[in-house]
């Protein structure tokens, strides 16, 4: 199974896809933000979204899994 | 002045109330939840709790602020750098309580805020500024015309921006019209302020900057240059003292072009001016800082000065009790800025700090917020230590960083220490030849390596 993980640990400030939705490797999936700096996290695989592991509000840690792929 | 209430927090905050032990000054810290058990809360004389974590609720709460100075008897306060430091209203508001503002006034504030203003200024005055545009910039049309006048590439700046933040390199007219649109947006919602502007953009700029001195009797001195070239993500994180680029004759305009510069605004207070020099040597105003700098400690280790005692003095009223003859430059000063970041990617690493043992070496100053079981959280900079060391020579002061980096120990998070070792060991930092793309040319060379 394909999964993204988060690139640092900050909170989840937007989520851009959702269960069913089909995405390319390198697509911005959710911006994080933290100590004053916003990242976008990227696909690091192309694929269809099972489940998105964040919601808005949550903190997350580097190398945490947000979405996985089918 | 008796007693200053910080505005600020972590490092500067400490740094700030160091002084003012010195000076036989009481202190009084504000500090937010998640900042309860840094050290700065505990070494202030008094501490006043103001709100939650986020800077809106706390840091940069106004009327929390100065209830906090009110209820503590505090007659001054000093706003550090960032957060509430170059906010014109701020400033006048701590006037019209009747405390003392350590800075300078809020119309100095206010003018020097808005890059357009400053730019008029600084070109009335006859300091040299970055070719470009006067006036604000109303559509894409107009944006090309003028960069047609002015030549590319050029730099489509917000008015209001700065740090980096709001600034787009565009090399034809394709590339302008996009940026336009979407950076004109964006400076709206960061700012609240869409005002563009543009600007001839230097290739291989390197950006100096010199600190000035003024008192409110109209004494203007400098206490030379800064080299701020080394930066990630348009931060610096590497600053010297002298620069290793500039001739004698070339910094004597520049540091006079700085004096000029604070005159023509009527400063008062310790302030920057930046300025961006060109391969030729050429320099131009890109804005003047009306604030004490993070790397305000090279000069202070270079020339043997206390800026934030001056600063105090100034905001007291007295005239400066130091001449333009008095200033030089006794030794050659170093800053690294430790980051809580990935050395690799420069994204953030918040986090436990597990372990912190940072060097002690003479000519080695720390100047930190944090100690071991220090929680590093997401609601502030990354910034958490600043090594400033100096040597006789530039080689001298080069070898002690290197000294410093390889024993200051920290566990628990991610810092770009490592970062800092190898800007260290590189030929070209070490021959003094560098520009402000330094970070990303040496991250281009290495990934090609990888490959």
């Amino acid at each position: 199974m394909k999964q993204v993980a988060a690139n640092m640990a900050g909170t989840v400030i937007n989520v851009l896809v959702q269960p069913g939705d089909e995405i390319t490797e390198g697509q911005d999936v959710l911006v994080l933000e933290s100590m004053k700096m916003e990242v976008p996290v990227q696909a690091q695989a192309s694929g269809k979204v099972v489940e998105v592991k964040a919601n808005i509000g949550d903190f997350v840690n580097d190398g945490d899994i947000i979405v996985v792929l089918e | 002045m008796n007693k200053v209430l910080i505005a600020n927090r972590g490092e500067i905050a400490r740094r700030i109330i160091r002084t003012c032990k010195a000076r036989g000054v009481a202190t009084v810290a504000v500090y937010s939840d998640a900042d309860k058990d840094l050290p700065f809360v505990r070494e202030a004389d008094e501490s006043v709790h103001i709100g939650p974590p986020p800077v809106p609720h706390s840091y940069l709460n106004v009327e929390a602020i100065l209830a906090a100075a009110k209820s503590t008897g505090a007659d001054a306060i000093h706003p550090g750098y960032g957060l509430l430091s170059e906010n014109e209203s701020f400033a006048r508001r701590v006037l019209e309580e009747g405390i003392l503002f350590v800075g300078p006034t809020p119309e100095v504030i206010g003018q020097m805020g808005d890059k357009l203003t400053a730019r008029h200024i600084m070109e009335a005055a006859g300091v040299p500024v970055v070719p470009g545009c006067e006036q604000a910039i109303d559509s894409p049309d107009e944006a090309a015309v003028i960069a047609l006048s002015i030549g590319y590439p050029v730099m489509l700046k917000a008015s209001a921006g700065g740090g980096g933040i709001g600034m787009h390199i565009c090399r034809d007219e394709a590339e302008l019209r996009q940026a336009y649109q979407s950076a004109k947006g964006r400076a709206k919602a960061y700012f609240g302020n869409d005002a563009m502007y543009m600007e001839k953009y230097v290739e291989r700029p390197r950006h100096i900057e010199v600190q000035v001195v003024a008192d409110q009797h109209g004494n203007v001195i400098h206490l030379l240059e800064r080299e701020c070239s080394i930066q990630r993500r348009h931060q610096k994180v590497l600053e010297e003292s002298p620069s290793p680029f500039l001739d004698t004759a070339t910094r004597e305009l520049l540091c006079n072009a700085a004096v000029t510069a604070a005159k023509a605004v009527g400063y008062s207070g310790v302030g920057t001016v930046e300025f961006i020099v060109d391969e030729q040597k050429n320099f131009y105003f890109l804005e003047m800082n009306t604030r004490l700098q993070v790397e305000h400690p090279v000069t202070e280790e270079m020339t043997g000065i206390d800026l934030v005692s001056l600063q105090l003095d100034i905001a007291d009223g007295h005239p400066l009790s130091i001449k333009q003859e008095d200033v030089k430059a006794l030794r050659h000063a170093i800053e690294l800025r430790v980051y809580a970041e990935d050395p690799v990617t420069f994204l953030p690493s918040p986090g436990t700090i597990t372990l912190y043992q940072p060097p002690a070496f003479e000519h080695v100053r720390i100047d930190d917020g944090v100690e071991t079981g220090t929680q590093v959280t997401p609601f502030y900079d990354p910034m958490i230590a600043k090594v400033i060391v100096s040597g006789a020579t530039r080689e001298e002061a080069v070898q002690q960083a290197q000294s410093a980096m390889h024993h200051f120990l920290i566990t628990g998070i991610k810092t770009n220490i490592p970062f800092l070792q190898e800007v260290l060991q590189d030929e070209q930092f070490r021959a003094g030849n560098y520009t402000t793309w330094f970070v990303t040319e040496r991250g281009a060379a290495s990934s090609t390596e990888k490959r």
